[in-house]
């Protein structure tokens, strides 16, 4: 299959997921719920708490708080891929001469859609309540695409537990278990010097520690450090990791 | 004679559009087809029949290249399953069980979506979505989510995406599985409407009357294996021979009318079901000859009849005797 059918047959599908978004929109009540939530009740509730005014809070908790609305953004491949496979539209898919890897990469450029709304929401809502970026317009936008890259990473996680559960109520568990300690447990809420010692130990070793630091870095022009590297090294691995395994997953339905 | 280029949807008329030889294939430890031989000519439904847990699916999803054998060889069309799939699929169509429609999209939309993953141009598909729409009665409601419509429209609209690509071959698995008799012969006509215009039809199913209606050969298959195979007539003629049946105008009479039916073919005791006196006819009892014996009889004793006649022995009966009767 050359690689121009495929891109043909993987927009069609990408083409699939948006119209499906376009008729039911409720679908993204839970991308546009969440960051709303996140922003109002930490800010507002635990703001001073946590940094002595909401307003300094909210410059430092907003671009996390992106983070962690793509990372929930991106379960929808994995609760796509597994009610397709569960009803025999995969199978459909599979008996047609297309490429085999089309229906993923349809999952896949379909949630980029729900990535950019996302990241559009949280910094609008933000813009609102008084969040001001002191970053460049290009280091902005290399904010925005870090958080981007890293979700897309974090879609090949999504697509393989999609793959392997055994329902789509399996897929919500197993990712929240995973989306909870990775988001909650790292710099996004409380920065890391202020943490207990022992959860210091995770929250270093936590890749969405580094991609908060380098999205909160570009966009309130403070030194970032090594962390857009190795945020971009942590995607770089996971996608080395779980696309392959994605893949495998993928093709073993076929028996 | 010169050879021809193979060309994909130009099959050879006289080789089998679908030819299994051996076909194995195991899941864990279960072998749930243990050497299927199979084959099929072009242009006509081949039906499968098959108790649950005969195989029935399995075959099928290996013809449609969603499985790989484990020993044996299929081809569709002249292709080998298992080494050119993709030629394959570009011949075959597959409708399931479960109607695999996209719920989420309307009924035109999921016809689009399959003509423009078959490459179809954009006003291609667009052409092809309405005139499938037409055809199969979905026209008004093609703009609905398909998770509005009911069974039969649903099914309907599976089967339209199934004919996106006009197949050469299609694979139905049980196709009216859950439909209201009304669908259902709807759904028959279709596909009586497509096989006349060439193409060849696999249809698996557990309901004998469809098969009976629909197939031009069938292929009984138990424990995965080929138990028997013929046109229906032929299967009925091996097993049961013919029956001959009687109903009253009165209830009342069927013991006097089972006595004469008895007499007459000379094979014990008739069945009595539903009103209908049927008993099956002996070896060298001719069937025209019984039958004028129990019309003069029964004029004699004064009975009068609603329905009187011969008949092949039913699939049931077919079914049960080449399957052990387990079902």
């Amino acid at each position: 299959m050359s690689p121009i059918r495929t891109a043909r047959h993987g927009l069609t599908l990408a083409w699939r997921s948006m119209t499906k978004l376009r008729h039911s929109p409720d679908q993204l009540l839970d991308v546009i719920m969440l960051p709303v939530v996140m922003v109002l009740v930490f800010v507002f509730l635990f703001g001073n708490a946590v940094a002595g005014s909401t307003h300094a809070y909210l410059q430092y908790v907003l671009p996390g708080i992106a983070v962690q609305a793509l990372m929930f953004a991106s379960l929808g491949i994995g609760l796509g891929l597994n009610t397709d496979l569960r009803n025999g539209i995969f199978d459909r898919f599979r008996s047609l001469p297309i490429a085999r890897s089309a229906p993923l990469i349809g999952y896949i450029l379909g949630d980029v859609a729900k990535f950019v709304l996302s990241l559009v929401l949280v910094f609008a809502l933000g813009a609102i309540v008084g969040f001001r970026t002191h970053g460049s317009v290009p280091a902005i936008l290399a904010a925005c695409a870090l958080i981007m890259v890293f979700a897309f990473a974090v879609s090949w996680v999504m697509a393989l537990v999609g793959l392997l559960a055994k329902s789509p109520a399996a897929v919500t568990a197993f990712s929240f278990v995973l989306i909870m300690p990775l988001t909650f447990g790292s710099s996004v809420f409380v920065p890391t010097g202020r943490l207990p010692g022992w959860l210091q130990a995770w929250v270093k070793i936590n890749p969405v520690t580094d991609v908060s630091n380098a999205a909160r870095g570009l966009m309130l022009s403070l030194p970032p450090g090594r962390a857009p590297a190795v945020s971009l090294l942590w995607a770089l691995g996971i996608v080395t990791v779980f696309a392959p395994l994605a893949t495998w997953a993928y093709r073993r339905q076929q028996g | 004679m010169t050879a021809r280029p193979a060309s994909l949807g130009d099959m050879d008329p006289q080789s089998p559009a679908i030819c299994t030889e051996g076909l194995v294939k195991r899941y864990g430890k279960t072998t749930a087809l243990a050497g299927l031989d199979l084959a099929v000519p072009p242009g006509m439904v081949q039906g499968v029949l098959g108790p649950n847990g005969a195989g029935k699916t399995t075959l099928v999803r290996l013809l449609a290249t969603l499985l790989r054998p484990d020993a044996g060889r299929a081809q569709v069309g002249g292709f080998d399953v298992a080494r050119q799939p993709d030629k394959v699929r570009s011949l075959i169509a597959l409708t399931g069980q479960f109607a695999a429609v996209d719920e989420d999209l309307t009924g035109r939309e999921n016809l689009l979506l399959i003509a423009r993953l078959l490459e179809l141009s954009r006003t291609g598909a667009r052409k092809r979505a309405d005139e499938l729409l037409e055809r199969f009665g979905l026209a008004e409601v093609g703009g609905r989510l398909a998770k509005t419509y009911s069974g039969g429209m649903r099914r309907r609209l599976d089967l339209a995406m199934g004919l996106v690509g006009e197949p050469r071959v299609l694979f139905l698995d049980e196709p009216t599985t859950g439909l209201d008799p009304r669908s259902r012969a709807d759904v028959w006509e279709m596909i009586r409407d497509l096989v006349a215009t060439g193409t060849t039809v696999l249809l698996t199913t557990q309901d004998l009357d469809e098969a009976d209606r629909l197939a031009s050969r069938i292929a009984v298959i138990d424990r995965g294996r080929l138990v028997d195979s013929g046109t229906p007539a032929e299967l009925k003629a091996k097993v049961g021979g013919q029956s001959l049946d009687v109903r009253p105008v009165e209830p009342g009479q069927l013991a006097k009318v089972g006595a004469i039916v008895a007499e007459v073919t000379g094979a014990g005791a008739p069945n009595e079901r539903d009103g209908v006196i049927s008993a099956s006819l002996a070896p060298g009892v001719s069937g025209t000859e019984a039958l004028a014996a129990v019309s003069h009889r029964l004029g004699q004793a004064g009975i009068d009849v609603t329905e009187l006649g011969l008949r092949l022995a039913s699939l049931d009966e077919v079914f049960l005797t080449l399957t052990g009767g387990e079902r």
